[in-house]
Formats: C-alpha cells, structure tokens, sequence
C-alpha cells in the first residue's frame, strides 16, 4: 500500500531547533528520508473556511501556487535567521524576480508581468506566509516599479524599468520627512531647477531598503507650498550628494534596512522627472493606493499562517486533562479570527478590484481595505501567539514574528488615522 | 528522429495532505481533497524541458489521463515549459480501475501515433507506488527502458541512463527510441513563472478517447479492501538493562 509516511512533529515542547520555525515535515519516498523545514503549510486546505483560493480563477489559482511553494521553500526555513541576523535577502528576492515577482503589476514590455492588482494581492498574500518583511520590501519595489512604467516617459521607462524588474536593481520610495509623516504635504526637501539639474537639499525619513538599494524613488518641493508644489525625482545611488544615516533598529521588518536618505547639494538630471512639474504628490498618492492594497495582503497572509499555527497547537496541547481545542472559549476565538481573516481578504480583494477598474469609490476602498485588514490582522495574529501561552513569547516560534512583522503595518503607507481622514473627508465633503 | 518526446504525469492527492480511508473500506477519500501533480512526474516534465531547451529534442507532450480535472495538471506541465497535451478522457468506473496497464498501453498507443523518440515518466505515484507503467510502457513497445534515472544524457541517437539500483548506480547506454522513469534525484523541478502560466493558457490540450486509441480499459485487478495502516502502539519504557534483556527474551526477538 501507500508508503509516503507523511507526519507534522511538533517538536516544539520537547525539543526545540534554534532558527527553525514551527513545523517540521518529514517524508518518507521509496526509503529515502528528506528532512525539510516549512514554517507553515497554507497551500494545503485542511483549513476549509480559511484557505486562499476560493472565488479564484484557474490561473489566479496556478499564480497563488507559486507564490505558496516559493514562500514555504525559499523564504520560510530562512524568515528567522533573516530576522535575527538582519539579513536583506539579495539572492532570494532576485529567484523571486525571475518567476515575475519584481514587477507584477509592471507592463510586459519594459519586463513586467502586466498582471492585475488582484492577482498581485493574491501573491503578496501567499509570500507573506513565508516571510512578511521581505514581502513587504518587495511590494515596496513593486510599487516603485509601477511608478516609474506609469508616470515615466519612454527613455525612463526602459533605463530604470527592465532592471527593476529583474532586481538587478533595487528600489526605494521616498516621500516620509523627520518633520512630515502623515501631513505628507508639508515636505521640505527643495529641488531647486538650475539649468537641466534639480539641486536637492533635505532629508527622508524611515525609507525602506535606504541605503541597499540603486534607485530612489523621491518627492520634493520644486515649486510653492503644499501638494501642488511636489514633483518626483528619481535618483540613482552613487550620485553625489546624497548619502545615509544609520541602519535604524527595529522591532520587526529586519529583512529589509531602513535609513535616512540625505540629499547635500545632490543634483539630479530633469530628465529624471517623473511626469510634470507638481504632478509629484499625485504620482505619490496614486502609488500608495496599489501599496495599500500591497501591505494589507501583507498582513493577510501573516493572519493565515498564525490562525495555521493556533490550530495546530490547539490540536497537540494538552491542559486539564484534554487538548485546547476542546475549550468552547479558545474554539470561539479561533472562530472569530477566522472570519475576520475572511472579512479582511474579501475587503482587500475588493479594492484591488476595484482599482484595477478604476472605479470612483477605489480610493476609499483601498483606504477602507488597509485600515480594517492592517488592524484585524494585527489582532489575529497577537491572539494567536496568545493562544501559544509562554510558548508564543519565544523566539523559536513563528507567531512572535508574525505579530513584530505586521504591527508597522497599522503605521506605514499612511496610518490608520489619515486612513480614516479619507474615508471621513470622502463621506462630508460635497462633491 | 521526430525529436517528440511524451511526458506521462498524473494528477494525484497531494503528498502533504492526510489521508483519510473511506468509511466503507472501498478506498480513500478523494471528494474536496487537494490535488496536485505526482512529484515524479514533476522531475519527468523537469527532465524533458531541460532537453528542450539543450536543444537535443524538439517538442514535449504532456500526456494525462482522467477525467476533466486532469487537465489542471496539464496545465501545470505546460507552465513548467511542455508545448502542447493530450488528455485521455477516463471517467467513472473505467477512472477507477484505471492502473498501470491500462495507462502503458494508451501510452504505447499514443507514442506510435505521435511517433514519440522518448517517453519520459515518473517511476511511480505517490498514490498506488506501484511503479510498473514505465516498465510496461517498454515491453509493450518493445523499446528500451532505463528505470530509477538518476542521470539522462543523450549521446547520438544513444541515451545513456545512471541508474539508482540497490547496489549503488548503474550506468547504461540504451537505443532510442526508449522509456525512461525519472527517480528523486534526476532533477529539481522548477518553479512556473507568472510569463509561462500566461502562456500556458494558449498552447493546445487534444482530447482523445481511449476508444480511438483501441485501448481495452477494463481492469485485471479487483481491489477488495483498504485499511489504515495498523496505529503504532506504545512503547515501554524499562528501568535497567537485565529488564531490557529480558523483555526483548519474552517477545521472542532474540
């Protein structure tokens, strides 16, 4: 009969590996023993209610599984050490890049994979479950990409685009300052126009990737005050003048470097104008949309591998004589954060499509989108490493990361206040 | 040389899901569970593309044969870079008795219509490890096989297998045309890109009825019952090695 002896150990309460995160899965083909380590195991639908793929298409379903057995092969067995180690993962976001990560939503012309914004929140979900920060960089890059293939001109868009795509290069998005975060319009770096140079001067705060990456993606004040005095810049590292502060230290997102990005004096060819003149907080904006969409399928994906993880500890743990999944409270609990992953994917998804469409209410429901699946999320996954008791708090558990990972989620491209601020202006201002 | 080679791959219950036996003992269930392509047949369409794109072949067919689903996993076969597939229509009971004979006597059929070099299969499925197809698939053709492929290489028209025997590897060097079924470590099988998943949607599935090919699908095997594997019983612990002596004395193992 069948020999393939398949068996999940959780090795976790008698023997713990260091740098490993939870399940370990052993197969046993024709004698030979692989020993290989997952995080978690999302693609397999034991997990009915929860699992990725329904309502998709065929294709959208081949796209998901890529994206799955990329996360659970390349990046789970490292997302600790990256963590740990602060390892910005050159090598294995470039693999990524060549199954068409770098540029999802990119035109195929300049090298992109031209594929829609539900599709890409489809694949950010499925590579989140193998590390969240990466992910995240790379939806960063993503968004930069699309930028550049969106507002750039046709020299632009073969010059930065095709290497972009194949993380030859890698991106960043400048627009935070140390003096404005959510009133983005009140920027100060100046890019004052002499001759066919901007001379930047300034400063950018929190910019991801700062420091590691070749192409910055920058807002500054070419004209007057407020939005309509920004335009974009892009500019290449090694371009004298601009420089960096030191790799800050952060809670979670240590995958990717975060750092100031110093312009001195750092001129900039016209040429790299993206679009016109004071067309640069547009440009911005339209770009956060997709990143919004982009960071809460981020979070979606961390929320299914922790509801993963929950279930299966509830399964193995035993206290008062019987396992915690016979607890009514603990079953009630992963009830509630299995519908609100549901809820929140359903919203995600739904402002993907409806940006994809361009449809009038895009803007909020991305908005909309970001704040309830960023929040809910975050809850479900520090419910989760709550339900792991002490275990949750150690450093050899996945949960942990999941919940330090996704908590910037609620702050980064545009908090959940100024979220708030344009569903509400949306709501009360008369058209 | 048509330089076409035939890749055999079947769409199986997934290796990571747990297999549940149905309540009448007639079988596992298999409604609402999660499938993929055996990962053999993985290595075997890896196989074949890499000769493709070395250029010593010209064209990989993906051969399945099932019912609708099985198209799913040709799908799959062509976004990892096979041109076209041929999806034998099996259905219902005849699905259900479908074995390795049946299986190597379409694939023999095929392979004379397509005037295949080379078919290319896993060794076995994970679902009735019955490795028999690829053997079969040869005889009936009275071709060459090289089985257990750890190492394909074409030389001429020659093929030159290693071989994983129980020994250790045997290397051999067959005529073409020939069989061969793919083992672990012949390759590791790539990811489809988004571009080819793309692509896939255009290249072309044939649907052919075993009928046509004058296959006799009925089976020579009635399976009776399938049972779990017996549930592993706890051990004992001893205190001291006399104890250990004479517990493995009383069981009769030594």
């Amino acid at each position: 009969m069948c020999q393939s002896l398949v068996s999940t150990c959780h090795l976790s309460y008698n023997y713990v590996i260091s740098n490993l995160t939870s399940a370990v899965v052993l197969h046993l083909y024709s004698g030979v023993i692989t020993v290989t380590t997952y995080g978690f195991i999302c693609s397999v639908p034991c997990l009915l209610c929860v699992a990725a793929s329904y309502g998709l298409t065929d294709e959208q379903k081949e796209f998901q599984k890529v994206a799955f057995d990329f996360a659970a092969n390349e990046m789970a067995p490292h997302m600790a050490e990256w963590d740990q180690k602060e390892i910005f993962p050159v090598e294995t976001m470039r693999k990524a890049a060549e199954l068409g990560f770098g540029g999802i939503y990119v035109q195929p012309d300049v090298g992109g994979s031209g594929l829609s914004r539900l599709d890409t929140s489809i694949i950010f979900e499925a590579l989140s479950t193998g590390c969240v920060s990466t992910t995240a960089y790379i939806s960063i890059h993503n968004m930069c990409a699309w930028m550049i293939d969106t507002f750039g001109n046709t020299e632009q868009r073969e010059k930065f685009c095709p290497d972009l795509c194949t993380m030859e290069k890698f991106a960043s998005y400048c627009l935070t300052e140390p003096g404005s975060g959510s009133d983005a319009a009140s920027l100060l770096t100046t890019a004052q126009r002499k001759g066919d140079h901007y001379i930047l001067n300034g400063s950018k705060a929190f910019i991801s990737g700062g420091g590691d990456t070749d192409v910055y993606v920058v807002m500054c004040r070419t004209g007057g005050k407020g939005a309509k005095g920004i335009s974009c810049l892009v500019v290449e590292k090694g371009t004298p003048g601009l420089s960096f502060g030191k790799k800050e230290k952060k809670v979670g997102w240590n995958s990717q470097p975060t750092r100031a990005v110093i312009f001195e004096d750092c001129a900039v060819p016209v040429t790299n104008r993206l679009g016109e003149e004071g067309q640069g907080f547009n440009i911005a904006m339209k770009g956060l949309n997709g990143g919004r969409i982009n960071i809460a399928s981020c979070s979606l994906g961390a929320a299914h591998a922790s509801v993963e993880l929950a279930r299966d500890h509830l399964l193995v743990r035993k206290q008062f004589g019987e396992t915690l999944s016979n607890n009514q409270f603990l079953q009630f609990k992963l009830a509630e954060m299995a519908t609100r992953l549901v809820a929140s994917r359903l919203m995600v998804r739904e402002a993907a499509t409806a940006l994809q469409e361009g449809r009038r209410d895009a803007v909020s429901l991305c908005s909309m989108a970001k704040l309830f699946a960023t929040d809910e999320c975050f809850n479900i996954c520090n419910q989760a490493l709550q339900m792991h008791g002490g275990y949750g708090y150690l450093k050899d558990y996945a949960v942990q990361q999941f919940v330090r990972d996704i908590r910037v989620h609620q702050i980064l491209e545009g908090t959940n206040e100024v979220m708030r601020m344009i569903i509400s202006r949306n709501l009360l201002t008369e058209s | 040389m048509s330089g076409r080679v035939l890749v055999g791959v079947k769409r199986v219950i997934d290796y990571a899901v747990k297999i549940r036996v149905k309540p009448d003992n007639s079988g596992v269930v298999t409604d609402g569970v999660k499938h993929s392509m055996n990962p053999f047949c993985e290595i075997a369409v890896e196989e074949a593309v890499k000769l493709k794109e070395k250029k010593l072949i010209k064209e990989v067919v993906a051969v399945s044969c099932g019912p609708q689903q099985a198209q799913e996993t040709i799908r799959t076969a062509l976004a990892m870079g096979a041109d076209r597939g041929i999806h034998v229509q099996v259905t219902g009971k005849d699905y259900e008795t479908l074995g390795p004979l049946q299986v190597s006597k379409i694939l023999a059929a095929l392979a004379k219509k397509e005037d295949a070099q080379l078919i290319i299969l896993g060794k076995q499925a994970i679902d009735d490890d019955c490795n028999q197809t690829g053997q079969m698939t040869a005889a009936l053709l009275d071709w060459p096989q090289g089985t257990f492929a750890s190492e394909v290489s074409m030389e001429g028209d020659k093929l030159k297998v290693v071989r994983e025997i129980d020994g250790g590897l045997e290397m051999i060097k067959i005529n073409t045309p020939a069989v061969v079924s793919a083992d672990l470590r012949l390759n590791t099988p790539r990811y489809a890109t988004l571009p080819n998943i793309m692509k896939a949607k255009k290249k072309k599935i044939a649907n052919v009825n075993p009928a046509d090919l004058g296959v006799d699908l009925t089976s020579r095997v009635e399976i009776l019952r399938v049972d779990e594997p017996p549930q592993r019983q706890a051990g004992v612990k001893v205190e001291t090695v006399d104890d250990l002596v004479g517990k493995l004395k009383d069981t009769g193992r030594i």
